[in-house]
């Protein structure tokens, strides 16, 4: 049951291949997190395909709504606040997201909320402890590599971010090459556990003082070292090349947090997204922390890839700050998280 | 009973509202790829318009395809979450069906057609009754025409893209074909209002998209596995 001076948030979330509701109380407590994941029907194509996606939503969304009502124990008329992914994402999954919360505010005469993808990611820490500003957010995944300063709530800086591929991207086409199953990413890492950083992959740091990353230079060396390997006949472990290629992704995402944080004077250091899921980063970034007076926040597993739980934990903020959608609201395949913040 | 029925499948946004006999609110316009946008806009306009509260529906219609993927989509989500949310019944009907629903009064049979790219339609035929004779299908139109042809039998066509087809159809087909008065080429909501309400609803869970046509990285992976299997 809901009190009075409590704020229920329903929060939708497809942007890519995963149909995810979830329930939150406040924006921090979770009454109901359902996540369907599609990865078995994308696993024959090596990748993500849009098309099917977007079916896959169609077919799953009230399924998924049915069970984080029944797992909250909750009905329509106790949800304040319908949030659903705006952007950014695939365009025709986000539009079944926005469709299904338009209906859903609308039917019931709710308050609707669009929300920045990627300060969902961020908010999924929230969820496990309260935010302490200055903040420093790594964010990583298949599309995004952005270092993110945070003054305030819903308020987002980027200092940096990806000149060429995301590291998630990154990950996929090394494991490919690497002739290893998808989805790529979790599979260089638990090789990575098992070998040795033994073949020296370059680390782009770019300008000194910048907090930009770019992977695409890295990837060609991996993949230039795998091609010249097997003309000349030699055989490279797998574990080492997985363990070579994480390390210098990992190095350089590490470092640089660490510089963004020291010049930011960050109270507050955390890590968001897909590849926040990543065992050599997590225990890279731990390690580099360790002896700072500055709270590092990793999510846990299930937070770190995408769901509505971190979706309902940002629309929290934007519901304070006043924001509301109206029956317009459309997918926005390329929102910019500064602009988001500044509504 | 009070109806809202939901069309975004085609090039037309069409909603309309029917209480009992009749339709009492319709909306259509033409502007492709916006109905995401333009559907929620529209169904609070028309609701308002017609003094009907969401809570007042007892019932949703829904075109469920062939037509833009997308749209198909939109007006599905829209539909089975209002039914589902509001717990009343959701009828999906075919768009093709709903595009015959306007061929009514005429005799024989009907075929309704949307243009599906590539040469192609989308298309089926039906009988006055508006019971399908023959299966709906993705395909190119001479071979479908062709196929028409061997019939000799009277065919209404009707299509909102008649214009870049009816000359070889009446080539075709001949003193056989015949076409719908100007002015009723398009889907019309009112008629989905009307011709749902005696139809039995679908298991909202259940209820898909009548795609018509596979996800093309799926038809070719469907296509190599053929290929091995007879290897
Ligand atoms: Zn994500």
């Amino acid at each position: 049951m809901k009190k009075d001076n409590e704020t229920m948030i329903l929060a939708i979330e497809t942007s890519c291949d995963e149909t995810a509701v979830a329930i939150l109380r406040d924006g921090v407590k979770l009454e109901a997190n359902v996540v369907a994941s599609q990865i078995e029907s994308h696993q024959r194509f090596g990748g993500v395909v849009p098309e099917l996606a977007s079916r896959h939503h169609v077919e799953q969304m009230t399924i998924v709504l049915e069970e984080a009502f029944r797992q909250a124990d909750m009905t329509m008329d106790e949800i304040d606040v319908v949030a659903v992914t705006e952007g950014p994402g695939l365009v025709g999954a986000l539009l079944v997201g926005i469709s299904t919360a338009k209906a859903l505010a609308f039917a019931h005469q709710k308050r609707l909320v669009g929300v920045h993808h990627i300060a969902g990611h961020i908010y999924a820490n929230r969820l496990q402890e309260e935010f302490q500003f200055p903040i420093i957010a790594l964010v990583v995944s298949g599309g995004h590599t952005e270092l993110i300063l945070m003054k305030e709530h819903g308020l987002f800086e980027v200092l940096g971010e990806t000149r060429d591929d995301a590291a998630g991207e990154a990950y996929d086409k090394v494991a490919r090459t690497m002739g290893l199953p998808y989805p790529g990413g979790p599979e260089v890492d638990r090789l990575a556990q098992l070998g040795q950083d033994t073949l020296a992959f370059p680390r782009a740091w770019l300008e000194e003082d910048s907090f930009d990353f770019s992977f695409s230079g890295l990837k060609s060396a991996v993949i230039n070292t795998l091609h010249n390997a097997k003309q000349k006949g030699i055989e490279l472990k797998q574990e080492d090349i997985a363990a070579s290629f994480q390390a210098s992704i990992v190095d350089v995402l590490v470092e640089k947090t660490f510089r963004a944080a020291q010049q930011y004077k960050a109270k507050q250091v955390l890590l968001a997204g897909g590849v926040a899921a990543n065992r050599g980063l997590r225990t890279a970034i731990t390690t580099k922390f360790a002896d700072q007076n500055i709270v590092l926040s990793i999510p846990p597993l299930w937070l770190c890839t995408d769901n509505a739980a971190m979706i309902g934990a940002a629309a929290m903020i934007a519901y304070q700050k006043g924001n509301q959608a109206d029956w317009t609201l459309n997918a926005n395949p390329g929102l910019d998280l500064e602009m988001y913040g500044k509504r | 009973m009070t109806i809202l029925a939901i069309d975004t499948s085609n090039d037309a946004m069409a909603i309309a509202l029917s209480k009992d006999e009749q339709v009492i609110a319709e909306y259509i316009s033409i502007n492709k790829n916006k109905h995401s946008t333009r559907l929620m806009p529209a169904i609070n306009q028309l609701m308002q318009d017609a003094n009907i509260a969401p809570n007042h529906l007892t019932k949703i219609a829904v075109a469920k395809g062939p037509g833009s993927y997308t749209g198909v989509r939109v007006g599905l989500a829209t539909a089975k979450t209002m039914g589902w949310s509001l717990n009343i019944p959701v009828v999906g009907v075919s768009s093709l069906q709903v595009l015959a629903l306007q061929a009514k009064p005429v005799t024989g049979l009907i075929c309704p057609f949307f243009d599906a790219r590539r040469d192609m339609v989308f298309t089926g035929l039906y009988d006055s009754k508006l019971d399908l004779v023959q299966e709906e299908r993705n395909v190119s139109m001479d071979e479908w025409l062709d196929q028409l042809s061997q019939l000799k039998e009277k065919i209404v066509f009707i299509s909102p893209n008649m214009a870049n087809y009816q000359e070889r159809i009446v080539n075709k087909l001949g003193e056989y074909a015949e076409f719908m008065p100007e002015g009723f080429n398009q889907p019309r909501p009112g008629l989905l209002a009307l011709f749902a309400r005696d139809k039995k609803s679908n298991q909202v869970h259940q209820l898909q998209p009548n795609y018509l046509r596979l996800v093309e990285a799926e038809a070719k992976w469907l296509a190599n596995q053929e290929e091995q299997a007879h290897e």
